[in-house]
């Protein structure tokens, strides 16, 4: 179990509590937390659930794999804190996880 | 924007929507998402949630992925949301005239707006032997139920029909153990969606992971004893055992509700750019339809998750009296083994090719033209290129062949390149 907190470009913030083995995006889009569509369902082939990890948590969610990356280097206003949050998935280690959406996905 | 006189929706009108898949949440959780606070009526024939299918094919097949996990939303969010359920229930027939529609359950619903989203059924194998046990099918959650407990270690299983569906279930039934044989009916696997260069590189794939591939062949019928599946026979007299046989030589769309109807329907029922059919309160969104593709100027059919989206958006944007969402370039993707496929951008009438990169690197892309100007790629392992390629076709943007085939020359480099 894990406490996620969404923040959208405004600010607005969403805890959300969150089961080990679901992934970022999908606790995501269950919950109906806005700015995160996730068209490809988690297959990696989309971009549409891009989200800045905070800088806390950046070592603990760990570093995008090859596929991953690559999507990334061409989404839009990307960061070094940038994920596709489908890849990330919920473990104890990330209680407290703080993922902010980019405007341009609102 | 809609200008029709019933639209937007009132706080007290109705929204029914036909079919429990992809087209149908989407327009249901953007219709709320947007605001619209009237009642929502849900028709689904089959009797889990709305749940997404490319997994069937891939992780879950695969036993790598709950059901709970295929499901766009969890049941309380329907309730949250006042969406009203009934599934198991079909829908029988539509009276436009009363704007009802009669359902399997032996009740009427009615509507102030009408979604038909009632996606593609798998088209029949013609072919003697069709009906016995352990010949399947792969489009929902219950033939994988049926398929999943089969396809072990040691079966022989036969796929009929090298579309990505039957490969994607080839890799995955290899990959847990299944002796696979593939028949296809073309010179080449993936014969009707892509180039021979392609073509070439999947079926190098599956042989190098031991799946037969058999090309240029018929199958001439099934054969059982007592009922159940033993054996595939070809034309030329060849016969293959077979514990499993999974058909998927393609879809057909499910418009014959609308036909009764009366709305026009020529291969799938028609739509306009804001998915609405003949019928001004009647939308129809996914599988099901015959849309305008915009970018390359003729009317179509697509099967795939973009489309389901896309056009599901568009229905919920009109409902609510939004603009237009910006219209994507059709996309897709295809899973196997280790290799993931992107594809953009539709390339069906290319008039030329070029390949960017080695396929036998892993890493490639075929990039394709239309009187000279870029109208699709396939990315394998290859995100830059898919990315790129659908922002330049969006924005109506092209690059010389010669150019996308410098590997020297990054996308990024490349993309600053295009010219209109
Ligand atoms: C195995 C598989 C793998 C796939 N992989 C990919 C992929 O990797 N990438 C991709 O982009 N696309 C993929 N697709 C395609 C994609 O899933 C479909 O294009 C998408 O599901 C279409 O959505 P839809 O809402 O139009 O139809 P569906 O999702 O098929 O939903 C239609 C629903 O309507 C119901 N229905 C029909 N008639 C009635 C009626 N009269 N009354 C009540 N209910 C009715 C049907 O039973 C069904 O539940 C795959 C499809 C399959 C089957
Ligand atoms: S959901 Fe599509 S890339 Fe994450």
């Amino acid at each position: 179990m894990a406490k996620i907190t969404y923040i959208d470009h405004e600010g607005t913030e969403r805890e959300i509590e969150a089961k080990n083995g679901e992934t970022v995006m999908e606790v995501a889009v269950k919950n109906g937390v806005p700015g995160i569509d996730a068209d490809c369902g988690g297959a990696c082939a989309c971009a549409t659930c891009h989200v800045y990890v905070d800088e806390a948590f950046v070592d603990k969610v760990g570093s995008p794999e090859a596929m991953e990356q690559s999507m990334l280097d061409f989404a839009e206003n990307v960061k070094p804190n940038s994920r596709l949050c489908c890849q990330i998935n919920v473990s104890d280690a990330l209680d407290g996880l703080k993922v902010t959406t980019p405007e341009s996905q609102h | 924007m809609p200008s029709d006189g019933h639209l937007p929706l009132k706080e007290t009108d109705t929204l029914l929507v036909i079919g429990g898949g992809q087209a149908a949440a989407q327009t249901i959780a953007s219709a709320r998402q947007w605001g619209f606070g009237g009642k929502i009526h849900l028709i689904g024939d089959e009797d889990a949630l709305p749940y997404q299918r490319p997994p069937l094919s891939k992780a879950y097949l695969k036993g790598e992925m709950t059901e709970d996990r295929l499901y766009f939303k969890p049941a309380d969010w329907y309730a949250e949301q006042n969406v009203e359920l009934s599934l198991g229930v079909r829908a029988e027939t539509i009276d436009r005239a009363t704007q009802t529609v009669r359902l399997s359950n032996g009740t009427t619903a009615s509507y102030d707006a009408l979604l038909l989203a009632t996606g593609s059924r798998p088209r029949a194998l013609p072919t003697a032997g069709a009906t016995l046990e352990g010949v399947h099918e792969l489009r929902d959650l219950r033939d994988v139920d049926g398929l999943k407990p089969v396809v072990t270690s040691g079966q022989n299983m036969v796929i009929v029909g090298a579309g990505y569906i039957g490969l994607e279930a080839a890799a995955v039934a290899r990959q847990l153990g299944a002796n696979v044989t593939v028949l296809e009916m073309a010179p080449r696997v993936l014969a009707r969606v892509t180039s021979p260069v392609m073509s070439e590189f999947y079926t190098k794939l599956h042989e190098d992971h031991g799946v037969k591939i058999l090309t240029d062949t018929r199958l001439e019928r099934l054969t059982g004893t007592d009922g159940t599946i033993r054996s595939a026979e070809l034309s030329d007299g060849t016969r293959i055992e077979a514990d499993i046989v999974l058909v998927g030589i393609g879809v057909l769309p499910n418009q014959e509700l609308a036909e009764a109807a009366g709305l026009d329907c020529e291969g799938g029922i028609l739509v306009d750019e804001d998915a609405r059919t003949s019928d001004e309160r009647i939308f129809a969104a996914g599988d099901c339809t015959i849309r305008p593709l915009v970018h390359y100027g003729r009317m179509g059919r697509l099967e795939s998750v973009h489309n389901a989206i896309e056009q599901g958006k568009l229905v919920a944007a009109a409902l609510v009296g939004r603009e237009r969402p910006k219209l994507d370039v059709p996309w897709f993707w295809s899973d196997q083994y280790e290799v993931k496929l992107q594809i953009a951008g539709l390339s069906n009438d290319y008039d030329d090719y070029i390949v960017r990169g080695e396929p036998d690197s892993g890493s490639f892309a075929v990039f394709y033209f239309r009187a000279g100007r870029l109208i699709a790629v396939d990315a394998v392992n290859a995100a830059p290129e898919f990315i790129v390629t659908k922002k330049l076709i969006i924005s109506g943007q092209t690059l010389a062949p010669a150019l996308l085939q410098d590997t020297s020359v990054s996308m990024k480099e490349l993309a600053a390149l295009a010219a209109a």
